[in-house]
């Protein structure tokens, strides 16, 4: 494989503790060294002079549609997305049709990943046969096959017991059950955020205590049995419960996503259903306090809850409306505009949440810069500006709440175990 | 009459949206429209050749025949789908069912949909009118504008009168159009009914929570009850008929606490003996007739204004 050599750009590799201007020799697909000044004889060499220099994102939340509806999405076309996006590995969730619920369907995306895929994907299995909350998976045939994680996502584990017994039975394996909180007896047939907006245009409201309740169940339940990880943290009493809870000593850790800290519900007020996303999304409050909770670390990781539906799911009535939004083209920069723009994160806590965190949480051995890791790394043009043309996505669908939206940062270069996926911002494969 | 400007806008999607001097100009045109309505020969050729579909996914006897009557009055050919015998049972979306209908010529959709929003997307896909008849929880506003009607008929001027609306107030399209009707026109609301069929913070759309029917009938000017659907006793909003009635039933007994020229209202259909009596249904201060005659005036009013005066395509 060739020799890279990025030059001159600014590198942030959280994991070592690094910032500072550094050249980054990339050899046999791996980081061969990082210094102030390498060379690098035959390299080809990639000038990153006023460019970012970051690991590759990690996403631990993404829904491929794969298999089931290549109509919404498929790996080859939510990898793409993701590269275009500076992602780098991506971890798709177990609600496709058949669900990720046994090892043969394991295999079917780790094979599919290898051949169709321009990224790392790495599967999420589901905790119980056919999310239906009742019966545990095949876990440790599962890991076996490549799975990372388990969860129901899209799905509530609504019986306390079943989860005991899941949190116990996965401790054995010491991967993460990833927890969608939500309590369906007081969702059940609302479509947004209940609140005086709900009341003033009529929509069905699902309380936040839908999800607060089953994070205040999932956070004790972790204390006793085992490691829980809370995706789409989306409330200010949620973030309260986790950050008590690990207070408290559970082993707990917890995702928001870009939505949840750039959109209030005023975006659903002309019943724009680009905007419906399950758990809804909240009032001013819940987004400060989601941001508080990034800022003192309660949240750990950003994910994007990438949730492709085609035109047909989405152009109807609003309670008709498939729930969910694209995420994996806008999540950086919607990180870099609404959170290291005004100094909420720096940029190296931003980095850290997408790359370094996500990576313990999972327990892979990716999302740093150290000498010997993959060189999966991405360089940003943190002044470029964008907008946000749903037309331009690689991603299969176009739901997305940020159409027209001007945006801060750019990613010019993929690269994923050393082989340049996008180039000047553009995908090269 | 000819020289009332029209609306200036394409669709009436609710009363949350029009601003009180919208409001006012619709009721002002109402009344010469009750007056073309009760001459012997009630018709005049202002909507001549235009046509308007009623598009109704729910069940409708007075809001569909009102609109049809107020289009015949106007000239206007209309002609009424029913869902269920429509395209729409073979999985047209909405999207579709509106576009077709504009192709074919129409100049207006009047819709009744289960669904909050419904409207405002077939307006948003279509260049034609979209009357709302009632959209989920959200919005019925000629039912709102004719009741205010009625409440002005009545008693001139609302400002600071005091209407009570009693009932299901969070699955109530009537309900928030009369709010935001009646608050724009300087009126007190006081809603009233079980915790459990409040909306969340109501509060901030301008109208008072309270859950005392009999403290809140004393100094009522007018009281506007809701109809209460049975099937929300079995999702469990409430225990039972029987106990709804009690606390939040109008009945002769109650009445007795009321204002002499206190003015009961309906929209319907009555549920009698659950939220009414037969007796004060129909007692002497209920208008719940005069209600439906006016919503025939302000269909009419609407109508004219919204497409007299422009163009057929």
């Amino acid at each position: 494989m060739v020799k890279l050599l990025i030059k001159n750009g600014r590198v942030i590799d959280p994991a070592s503790r690094l910032d500072g201007m550094r050249d980054v020799l990339i050899e046999n697909g791996k980081i061969k060294k990082i210094g102030a000044r390498v060379r690098g004889s035959g390299a080809k060499v990639i000038d990153a002079k006023g460019l970012l220099v970051l690991p590759g994102l990690i996403d631990m939340h993404a829904h491929f549609r794969d298999p089931g509806r290549p109509d919404k999405e498929t790996i080859a076309s939510g990898s793409r997305a993701a590269a275009l996006g500076g992602f780098t590995t991506v971890c798709c969730m177990a609600n496709t049709e058949p669900p990720i619920d046994n090892p043969a369907v394991v295999k079917y995306i780790m094979d599919k990943a290898r051949t169709e895929a321009v990224i790392n994907v790495l599967p999420i299995a589901a905790v119980t046969k056919g999310l239906a909350g009742e019966q545990l998976t095949e876990m440790g045939l599962i890991l076996k096959e490549g799975a990372v994680a388990f969860s129901d996502d899209g799905q509530a584990l609504m019986r306390a017991d079943v989860m005991r017994r899941a949190l116990e039975y996965a401790s054995q394996f010491n991967v993460p059950l990833i927890s969608h909180t939500e309590d369906k007896t007081l969702s059940h047939g609302g479509s947004m955020n209940e609140s005086a907006l709900s009341t003033a245009i009529g929509l069905p409201g699902i309380p936040a205590l839908a999800e607060e309740i089953m994070v205040a169940r999932d956070t004790m339940l972790a204390k006793e049995y085992g490691r829980v990880h809370i995706a789409h943290v989306s409330s200010a009493g949620s973030v309260d419960l986790v950050r008590r809870a690990k207070r408290l000593g559970a082993p707990l850790t917890c995702e928001t996503c870009p939505h949840y800290f750039s959109l209030t519900e005023e975006a659903v007020r002309e019943y724009d259903t680009n905007a419906k996303v399950n758990p809804p999304l909240k009032g001013k409050r819940d987004l400060q306090a989601v941001i508080r909770g990034l800022k003192d670390g309660t949240i750990d990781a950003i994910a994007t809850d990438h949730a492709p539906h085609n035109i047909e799911a989405k152009e109807v009535e609003f309670n008709q409306a498939a729930f969910g939004l694209v995420g994996l083209e806008t999540a950086l920069s919607l990180v870099l505009t609404k959170l290291v723009g005004p100094k909420a994160l720096t940029l190296r806590q931003a980095v850290e949440k997408m790359t370094v965190n996500p990576a313990g949480i999972l327990g892979l051995n990716k999302g740093s810069l150290k000498p010997g890791a993959d060189a999966d790394i991405i360089l940003v043009d943190p002044k470029s500006e964008w907008t946000v043309e749903p037309k331009a996505f690689a991603s299969k669908s176009r739901n997305t709440p940020f159409t027209g939206w001007r945006l801060k940062g750019r990613v010019l270069y993929t690269i994923v175990g050393g082989r340049i996926v996008v180039r000047d911002g553009k995908l090269i494969v | 009459m000819n020289k009332v400007k029209s609306l200036n806008r394409k669709d009436l999607l609710g009363l949350k949206e029009l601003t009180l001097e919208e409001i006012k100009l619709i009721l002002k045109t109402a009344h010469s429209m009750k007056e073309v309505a009760a001459r012997p020969i009630p018709k005049v050729p202002t909507l001549l050749g235009k046509h308007i579909i009623t598009l109704f996914y729910e069940a409708s006897t007075r809001t569909r025949t009102s609109f049809n009557m107020a289009a015949k009055i106007l000239s206007a050919n209309i002609t009424n789908i029913a869902v269920a015998s429509s395209s729409i049972v073979k999985g047209e979306n909405l999207i579709d069912t509106i576009k077709n209908l504009e192709v074919m010529g129409v100049d207006a959709i009047i819709m009744r949909h289960s669904m909050a929003g419904a409207p405002h997307l077939a307006a948003k896909h279509c260049n034609i009118s979209i009357i709302n008849a009632g959209d989920g929880f959200d919005e019925h506003p000629t039912q709102g504008l004719l009741d205010i009607f009625t409440m002005q008929e009545k008693k001139g001027s609302l400002k600071n009168k005091k209407v009570v609306i009693v009932g299901d107030i969070l699955h109530s399209r009537v309900a928030r159009s009369n709010i935001w009707g009646l608050t724009k026109l300087g009126a007190k609301v006081v809603v009233v009914g079980p915790p459990t069929m409040i909306p969340k913070d109501i509060e901030e759309m301008g109208a008072m929570v309270s859950y005392d029917l009999d403290r809140e009938i004393r100094d009522a000017d007018f009281i506007n009850m809701l109809r209460i659907q049975k099937e929300r006793q079995e999702k469990g909003l409430f225990p039972s008929i029987e106990e709804y009635a009690a606390l939040y039933g109008l009945n002769a007994e109650r009445m007795k606490q009321a204002k002499k020229d206190v003015v009961v209202m309906h929209p319907g259909p009555i549920n009698r003996g659950v939220e009414l009596t037969s007796e004060v249904a129909d007692g002497p201060y209920n208008v719940i007739l005069e209600q439906v005659t006016n919503g025939v005036a302000v269909r009419t009013a609407l109508l004219f204004l919204l497409l007299g005066g422009k163009n057929s395509h």
